[in-house]
């Protein structure tokens, strides 16, 4: 009851987190209550091609007919899973390099953040549709090429207090009593370098759909029959002046995805960083 | 300054040969190797052929050799033969890269343009009307993919005004106009997430400086509003702005590459797809690497903009 009441103070005072929470949350619901949700099955040819959006079918049907709503809900779960899948495998690969690099320094962190820099010698769409590119387009390499982008970031994030936390007493103080480096690392300095870690992977997840939809796009991500929201968009587009609504409905749905995600990151942000918080 | 511009220049060499390292090993990801490629052209090959091919090639060799020898070539200004075409590789790239400059060029213009005084302004009358709005196309700017908004440029050009610029390419000195008018749609498309970014920051960093207290002084020895904020606030407002424009760099250039594909713009990002595309991997690998040489160079005359802008740098 008391986090209850506390969740609906820091909801009040941040009005614009809130909204960012409730989109991210809409959509996941959508994503995991698809077939529930979804009017018809999104691979069925229903209906003649390109029909109007009308109260049959809300948002009309595609080039071969099949329901554009239903494929734009279940497409929520390839768009939204790919980026949560990629992100949470660079969070995982991410974080470790970030922690050890920080935490043992010398030779080892120099190694690990001349490799880091590396990836950021390339725009990291260009990293990622290169490396989709050349691994073929399917959907276990979509998520290695965002995951493999994704990396970088996120170790430069977790180091960053790590280096500070190495020193820190309470540290300092379990080195004393005899906790070995992988308690002190998981229970001590992880957790205190988590906040800004957390906002940092909403960003990327909203960075992580952009990819995804735009590797789609172009047909170098997500294959049919997989159904997301970037190879939905960039078919659509072929049809664009038949049905208008194929080249709008997708590009919707992604640009509510990544601000839901952007807002929810500035949400924590305030939230986390007590210098901003209100009291 | 001289220094700093010393340090500089050398961490970019360094960034250049680690993305040289970079794209050597992306390109040794694909499954096989360019001899295993061709006889998935020409059907079936012996053995003795497929040999004398690798060393042909120099892929016989240990992999630091290959690397050492690609370099050689590199530095010549040999980057291979396109495999489609047969063509060197070079001189299609030198080809396709001023598209790809002038795209990005028009982009920030357009973008710092938009999203500088209006983040002054949002800045100055903080919570109005004015600034929620600002505010909220921000967001929404930053939100919005840059393919899709090219997408529905189209839809509008093509259903309410019936017209499309011209879809064979023009040179920006064959026909500036025509190409200006070839350029305002995709330079559009992609200016608009960044407006979204340079807004907020130009918004947040002013609301940062206006607070200060040679901002106090300033208007307590006199000066207009209008001299305090241009000339004060804003000149101290501009590092994080431009540092924020260095990072947004990265994501206009993958905007780009889809960007330039929809409109038919012969740039780097539509030879880098159709290169994919066809697994034309030297094609492939010249295009990233110039990308990203492109990329780096940017990112050096954005620090170099520091120094102008920041004396602590200069004389650091």
């Amino acid at each position: 009851m008391r986090v209850l009441r506390s969740a609906a103070r820091l909801a009040r005072a941040n009005v614009i987190g809130s909204i960012g929470v409730m989109l991210v949350v809409s959509l996941t619901l959508i994503a995991i209550f698809a077939p529930q949700l979804s009017p018809h099955d999104p691979n069925a040819q229903i209906g003649k091609r390109l029909t109007e959006p009308g109260p049959q079918y809300l948002l009309g049907l595609d080039q071969l007919g099949r329901d554009e709503l239903s494929r734009l809900i279940f497409g929520a779960r390839v768009s939204l899973g790919v980026s949560v899948v990629s992100v949470a495998i660079a969070l995982l690969i991410g974080s470790s390099l970030g922690l050890l690099s920080g935490y043992y320094g010398g030779a080892l962190d120099n190694v690990i953040m001349r490799v880091m820099d590396l990836m950021f010698t390339l725009p990291s769409f260009v990293l990622a549709l290169a490396l989709a590119g050349i691994l073929g387009p399917a959907l276990p390499n979509v998520i290695v090429a965002i995951a493999f982008v994704t990396i970088p970031t996120i170790a430069r994030i977790t180091r960053a207090p790590v280096l500070a936390l190495r020193e820190a007493e309470f540290v300092q103080s379990a080195r004393a009593v005899g906790a070995g480096d992988a308690r002190i690392l998981l229970r001590h300095v992880f957790p205190n370098a988590l906040a800004p870690l957390i906002v940092q992977t909403t960003v990327s997840i909203s960075d992580a759909i952009l990819i995804e939809a735009g590797l789609s796009f172009l047909g170098l991500g997500v294959q049919a029959p997989d159904t997301s929201w970037g190879n939905m968009l960039g078919s659509g587009r072929d049809y664009m002046e038949l049905a208008n609504g194929l080249s709008v409905f997708p590009g919707a749905a992604i640009m509510l995805a990544v601000l839901g995600f952007n807002l929810a990151g500035d949400g924590l942000r305030d939230v986390l960083d007590p210098r901003l918080r209100k009291a | 300054m001289r220094s700093f511009l010393a340090r500089r220049v050398i961490s970019t060499l360094a960034g250049a040969a680690a993305l040289s390292v970079l794209v050597f090993v992306l390109i040794r990801l694909v499954p096989g190797d360019a001899v295993t490629l061709w006889i998935g052209q020409e059907g079936t090959m012996s053995p003795q052929v497929q040999e004398t091919l690798r060393k042909l090639f120099g892929l016989s060799a240990p992999p630091h050799e290959q690397y050492l020898g690609w370099i050689g070539d590199l530095l010549r200004g040999d980057l291979g033969y396109s495999f489609r075409s047969r063509l060197p590789v070079l001189p299609l790239i030198l080809q396709a890269l001023p598209v790809t400059l002038e795209l990005a060029v028009l982009a920030m213009c357009i973008s710092v343009s938009v999203a500088l005084p209006l983040g002054i302004l949002s800045a100055a009358r903080r919570n109005s009307p004015l600034d929620l709005a600002a505010r909220v196309l921000g967001l929404l700017g930053l939100s919005m993919p840059s393919f899709w908004i090219a997408v529905l440029l189209i839809l509008a050009s093509t259903t309410i005004f019936t017209w499309l610029p011209s879809l064979i390419y023009v040179g920006l000195f064959e026909d500036p106009l025509l190409n200006l008018q070839q350029m305002a749609m995709p330079a559009f498309a992609l200016s608009l997430p960044l407006m979204g970014v340079v807004m907020r920051m130009t918004r947040s960093s002013m609301l940062e400086v206006l607070d200060q207290d040679f901002i106090r002084t300033a208007r307590a020895k006199g000066l207009t509003e209008g001299r305090v904020r241009l000339r004060h606030a804003l000149k101290n407002a501009f590092i994080p702005i431009v540092t924020i424009l260095g990072i947004q760099l990265g994501r206009l250039l993958g905007g780009a590459v889809i960007v330039e594909q929809i409109f038919g713009l012969p740039g780097l990002g539509t030879l880098l797809i159709s290169a994919l595309t066809g697994r034309d991997y030297p094609m492939v690998q010249g295009t990233v690497l110039i990308i990203g040489l492109f990329f780096m160079t940017v990112q050096l005359v954005v620090d170099l903009s520091y120094a102008y802008l920041d004396p602590r740098i200069r004389y650091a």
